[in-house]
């Protein structure tokens, strides 16, 4: 159906849009079986919808609010992307955020204390961010290294240091590092000093500078996997292994540095949070941001753009849920299933593909391998 | 699997168990010490025992599964469900409403395997992909349930959570459980029985029928297999479907066995860990149940050790904290795969999607 003779910007138009096509579609109909479901348990589908649009874009503060959502989806979703591009399947970023949020709590609340004065913020905080990201880093570059000499896969070691670091920081948060004041009663990390706080863009808005950084991270992961010799390598050793050791690249090194950075991306999501909204780290944020961030990943192609606008998505999903609980009592948690739905449809894009007869073949990427590989 | 890989397992049991003889041999008898570890680990083990024979007969047709972890959290949500309905609704006697429950969860288990089936076999999805939205899916719709159902406007229950039936009872196996002390390792609810009795006759099945051979074949080298007239499609698809009930079955464990209540994300990782223990196990039944007991030892250790927290010196008291004693399965299941005891092969064909 493609013709030769078609010009020039139309062409171009059809390669840009063309892409969008199956995640488009998947997107509806999972609102559509979404929208049934709510039908099947007694609610108003379009209710909720326009209760879920509304608490998404209706208002300045919604779009600050999602704005907000979306960031450490941005972060945590170019995680799960960049180590897709090196051929590995993070499931860890739940962890790897996790440990990246404690890290710059600690700097945040204790530093000014160990040093006994404050710390200007430009110092303080690049190094709680820092810090936070290199914790995540660190975390993520052990199953890195597990996969690149054992051979031990990386799926479950992932999974499994989420545990760890569910563990390990159920125990910080409740003991050593838990927040001393008499009042408090739930397992949170004592606030972070002023001088370690990220500001918002606008005064009574919440949305903060930390949202125009993930935005420019994602330019950044792009330009590095497609613009340097870095990227070339980790590129290659995630299409095709054998080809990148007989090439010369040190593939067991390209490995741990793929889940390093990946790594670092699920930290910043949590050392962002920490520094720029919440100000402390609390027991059960991290929860779930790791398969989110999988389905984000997976919903934006695992291209960094594409990733973007799959976590706003995400991100405006999450925040209008509430207002939709709110106006309609549909439980939130219907957009798990929806999001479900969403990720269903764009990793088997075939049944889409079938239910909208489109031909358009698509090269398929390979994201990961059996036990073996 | 050869006894090699059993020898470490037994090792590695046996120095758990000798930690707490040391430990507790001036405040109890050695032998009730061990007969109640040994009660625990069993019972503990089952779901990772049931996780891993799903996991085998999947793997073995070559189709691999991680979605384990959401068909056993689907599976222990739709059997307790369905035994409070019939409990509650249909005032059902209680030991009727379990029983229904346990089929609910194990065709629960099935439904979710036919869409793994469809996505990695019929689709030819990227399986480790297709096992992830399977999980993500079930926590979705198992959270969106629970809510909905029990405290949702029209929750059936009317906004509370009703009585459930309780859990399934002891059963007294004769003779044995008569044996003085060490009976009581004997005693044992139905579904940790019936685990153990699917390990025998996975092996009978994989090993001894001509549809366990076929099996092998498929997940060897499936071009071969359809060169001789095995239906490759349709070896995987039954394959599957069963390991979605057995994964069924270990999801019933949680909610109508262990304890009568469901908790969102209560299977907290068990799916994966069978499979660590699937792949310990040399994708084999026995080899996998042997390391699914290491998991249940490391549980029966942890449980134990706190009857004996006044023995441990001040200066090792951090290891009483359940967050700290919670690491060891976590850890053992890295060490484990790290293959440092030893390094084992899975199916040929495992993961990749069959074209004619």
């Amino acid at each position: 159906m493609q013709s030769s003779n078609e010009p020039g910007f139309i062409k171009n138009l059809r390669q840009w849009l063309e892409p969008l096509i199956v995640p488009l579609l998947a997107i509806i109909t999972a609102v559509i079986l979404g929208g049934l479901i709510i039908k099947s348990v007694g609610g108003d589908p379009f209710a909720a919808y326009r209760g879920l649009v509304q608490g998404a874009f209706g208002s300045k503060k919604a779009l600050s609010e999602t704005a907000v959502w979306a960031t450490p989806y941005i972060f945590a979703g170019l995680a799960v992307a960049f180590a897709f591009k090196g051929g590995l399947f993070n499931i860890g970023a739940e962890g790897q955020l996790a440990f990246g949020a404690v890290a710059a709590a600690l700097i945040g609340y204790a530093l000014p204390k160990w040093l006994g004065h404050d710390i200007p913020a430009f110092i303080h905080i690049p190094l709680a961010v820092g810090l936070g990201m290199l914790a995540g880093g660190l975390w993520a570059a052990i199953p890195g290294a597990l996969k690149a000499y054992t051979g031990g896969h990386e799926v479950i070691n992932t999974i499994m240091m989420n545990y760890i670091a569910l563990n390990i920081t159920s125990f910080l948060l409740n003991g050593p590092m838990k927040d001393p004041n008499p009042l408090n009663v739930v397992a949170r990390t004592p606030a972070i000093a002023k001088s370690a706080r990220i500001a918002p863009i606008f005064d009574g808005l919440r949305v903060h500078w930390g949202f125009v950084l993930a935005l420019l991270v994602a330019l950044l992961i792009w330009w590095i996997l497609q613009k340097t010799t870095l990227g070339f390598e980790i590129r290659t050793v995630g299409s095709n292994p054998d080809a990148a050791k007989y090439a010369g690249i040190n593939v067991q090194r390209t490995i741990i540095i793929s889940m390093a950075i990946s790594g670092m991306l699920a930290g910043l999501a949590g050392a962002i949070e920490v520094t720029a909204l919440n100000y402390r780290h609390e027991l059960g944020f991290a929860v779930g941001y790791g398969f989110d961030a999988i389905a984000i990943a997976l919903l934006g192609k695992t291209n960094p753009f594409g990733v973007v606008l799959a976590a706003i998505l995400f991100g405006a999903m999450r925040n209008g849920g509430t207002r939709m609980q709110f106006l309609t009592q549909i439980p939130v948690d219907i957009i798990s299933v929806i999001q479900a739905l969403i990720l269903l449809f764009v990793a088997a894009d075939a049944i889409i593909r079938f239910i909208y007869r489109i031909r358009v073949r698509e090269e398929r990427v390979v994201l990961t391998r059996g036990w073996g590989g | 699997m050869d006894w090699r890989r059993f020898a470490v397992i037994a090792l590695i049991i046996a120095i758990m168990f000798g930690t707490v003889v040391l430990v507790g041999f001036s405040q109890s008898s050695p032998l009730l010490i061990v007969t109640s570890m040994l009660a625990t680990t069993i019972a503990v083990a089952t779901p990772l025992t049931l996780g891993a024979l799903s996991g085998i007969y999947c793997e073995r047709s070559g189709v691999v599964n991680i979605g384990i972890e959401g068909m056993m959290l689907g599976a222990a949500f739709f059997g307790w469900l369905a035994s409070i309905y019939m409990n509650t609704v249909f005032h059902m006697p209680g030991m009727l409403s379990l029983f229904i429950g346990v089929l609910a969860a194990i065709l629960t288990g099935g439904l979710f395997a036919l869409l793994h089936a469809m996505l990695s076999i019929t689709f030819k999805v990227d399986q480790i992909i297709g096992g992830t939205v399977i999980n993500i899916l079930a926590v979705g719709i198992t959270g969106f349930l629970n809510r909905q159902m029990f405290f949702g406007k029209g929750s059936v229950f009317g906004g509370q959570v009703p009585h459930s039936p309780g859990i399934l009872p002891r059963i007294h196996i004769p003779f044995l459980a008569d044996i003085p002390t060490f009976g009581r390792i004997f005693e044992q609810q139905p579904i940790t029985i019936a685990a153990l009795i699917l390990v025998i006759v996975t092996h009978y099945v994989l090993f001894n029928t001509r549809w366990g051979l076929r099996t092998r074949a498929v997940g060897e080298h499936p071009r071969a297999a359809d060169t001789v007239g095995i239906n490759v499609i349709r070896m995987r698809y039954i394959n599957v479907i069963i390991g979605g009930f057995l994964a069924g079955l270990g999801g019933a464990y949680f909610t109508l066995e262990s304890i009568s209540s469901f908790e969102p994300l209560m299977t907290n990782g068990r799916g994966f860990i069978a499979l660590a223990a699937m792949i310990f196990g040399n994708w084999t039944p026995f080899g996998a149940w042997a390391a699914a007991l290491v998991f249940g030892a490391a549980q029966a250790l942890q449980i134990n050790l706190q009857f004996f927290r006044t023995l441990i010196p001040p200066q090792w008291s951090f290891l009483q904290n359940s967050y700290v004693v919670g690491l060891a399965p976590y850890i053992l299941t890295m060490l484990i795969l790290t293959g440092l005891i030893g390094k084992t092969i899975p199916p040929a064909a495992d993961g990749k999607p069959y074209e004619k």
